[in-house]
């Protein structure tokens, strides 16, 4: 029991270790700009443009269910203009980023395992190596700064998308007039919900961004370890978001 | 000149190389042999510093590979052409771009990229097929145009890991005619990993046997083909134990 914590612990501080070398080694590649600019633009078309439908599906839904649930927890106590003010705020401050971080997570991180990991088994980031390439410049750099840069403009229009389904649910179901949704829309609205959303989403991206690569690359095998890398991004990811959104709110909005 | 110097390497405690010495004199054609799994692979990447030795070092022109940076091991690589068991191309590239891809990390113009690129694919008889993905290429052709891309760079060696491994006899014979004209075209000296003997024969100045972990002989092809070391014989005859 105690050997098997023991070697658990062991086995955590030694990936600790493994991601913190991971990060200095991007971190110096950034020197590189020659390599990873021109490949920087094609990334951020890739995680942007391409992740955007199904983050905009899933804003969408979620600001008709958001206005459709504060009515109901309303009715008859609190007025309905405040529909807009529960909108607005969680989409900006919680649903918006942590719900499109949580869908790219799977489409973005998932996809960059898959892809680098398969790169690594069949010897594609060894070629890159033998031909002169720094793999941290040519491949993560330009997907981390793709990632931290696009997840705040995907989370934006997630956010935009969300608040007007709400207040087309607001004004279609609810018998809410439009003045009163902005009214409550403005109602208590701080600047700060808006950077605070965004600026966390830069941070989700960045971490979904830099474990699908850190574990791309660390694939061993064929395609049984392409497979496991892609489940595991996508689970360190998730989790990662999760723990970087409570984190966030400790440090911020207090 | 590249050195193999008392080479000792391990995977999970199960050692792979074991003391693994051997001389690579400039202009040769050195063909490494041996068993599936006995680390002839293992040797050959430790000469470009993508694996690290446990023990020992492999000194390329007098650098020893293992005490370099990141700066000098990209000098080293800049000497070096590696051509990948299965290719390795780049999906996502054309045939050109997969060839051009060294060349760009070199100050060298658009043009003379470009002509670079026609001249090593002439060399490997795969002029026309510039605008072709890897995906549409036979086996034969993408080990082809894994030695374009080695060519091109114009380096001082060329180490080629299992080129004739999964083509038929045919295609295996006209990959060991390319590595010949290669060497005759560039002068390069080579390094060839293999287990396919009639390509071991036709290529190399000199045959070393890789076996548990070490060189159980080394000597050039007429001798090998003469040896009366038992385990050198039952390899080279295909003999099951």
């Amino acid at each position: 029991m105690i050997e098997q914590v023991g070697r658990r612990t062991v086995a955590a501080v030694k990936a600790v270790g493994r991601f913190g070398h991971f990060v200095s080694d991007t971190a110096r590649a950034l020197a590189d700009v020659g390599v990873w600019g021109p490949l920087t633009l094609l990334q951020m078309r890739r995680v942007g443009v391409d992740s955007l439908p199904v983050a905009l599906f899933i804003a969408a839904f979620t600001g008709v269910v958001l206005a459709l649930q504060a009515s109901y927890t309303f009715t008859g106590t609190v007025p309905l203009y405040f529909v807009g003010t529960l909108v607005g705020k969680t989409m900006m401050l919680e649903l918006g980023p942590v719900l499109a971080g949580l869908a790219l997570a799977g489409r973005v991180g998932a996809s960059m395992a898959a892809e680098l990991g398969t790169m690594k088994v069949t010897e594609q980031v060894d070629a890159l190596e033998t031909l002169a390439y720094d793999p941290q410049s040519y491949l993560v750099v330009p997907r981390v700064l793709a990632g931290t840069l696009m997840f705040p403009m995907i989370v934006a229009l997630a956010i935009l998308t969300g608040i007007f389904t709400g207040w087309l649910a607001s004004i279609v179901l609810l018998d809410l007039s439009t003045p009163e949704f902005v009214k409550g829309l403005k109602l208590f609205y701080r600047f700060k919900d808006t950077w605070f959303g965004l600026f966390k989403s830069a941070t989700f991206g960045f971490t979904i961004t830099l474990v699908g690569c850190m574990v791309g690359l660390g694939t061993r095998g064929g395609a049984e370890g392409v497979g496991l890398s892609t489940t595991r991004a996508v689970v360190y990811s998730a989790v990662l978001l999760l723990v970087l959104d409570a984190f966030w709110a400790l440090v911020l909005l207090r | 000149m590249i050195q193999f110097q008392d080479v000792h390497k391990a995977f999970n405690g199960k050692p792979v190389l074991d003391g693994f010495t051997l001389d690579v004199q400039d202009g040769e054609t050195m063909v490494i042999i041996g068993y599936s799994g006995s680390g002839k692979s293992v040797a050959l990447k430790h000469v470009v510093g993508l694996l690290h030795p446990d023990a020992g070092d492999v000194i390329v022109d007098g650098r020893a590979v293992s005490t370099l940076d990141r700066s000098g091991l990209t000098e080293l690589r800049r000497d070096i052409g590696f051509v990948f068991q299965f290719a390795a191309l780049f999906d996502s590239m054309t045939v050109a771009d997969n060839v051009a891809l060294g060349l760009v990390r070199r100050d060298l113009s658009d043009e003379e990229i470009a002509e670079r690129v026609r001249e090593a694919l002439a060399l490997v008889d795969l002029t026309g097929t510039d605008d072709q993905y890897p995906a549409e290429l036979s086996g034969g052709m993408r080990k082809r145009v894994g030695i374009a891309r080695a060519i091109a760079l114009r380096p001082r060696y060329i180490l080629y890991d299992e080129p004739t491994t999964g083509l038929d006899p045919v295609t295996s014979a006209v990959m060991d005619q390319l590595m010949v004209r290669t060497r005759e075209h560039l002068g390069v000296t080579g390094i060839v990993v293999t287990h396919d003997m009639r390509s071991a024969y036709t290529v190399g100045d000199r045959i070393a046997m890789l076996y548990e972990g070490r060189v159980r002989q080394v000597a050039p092809v007429s001798d090998i083909r003469e040896s009366d070391d038992p385990v050198v014989r039952q390899f080279i005859e295909g003999r099951p134990a």
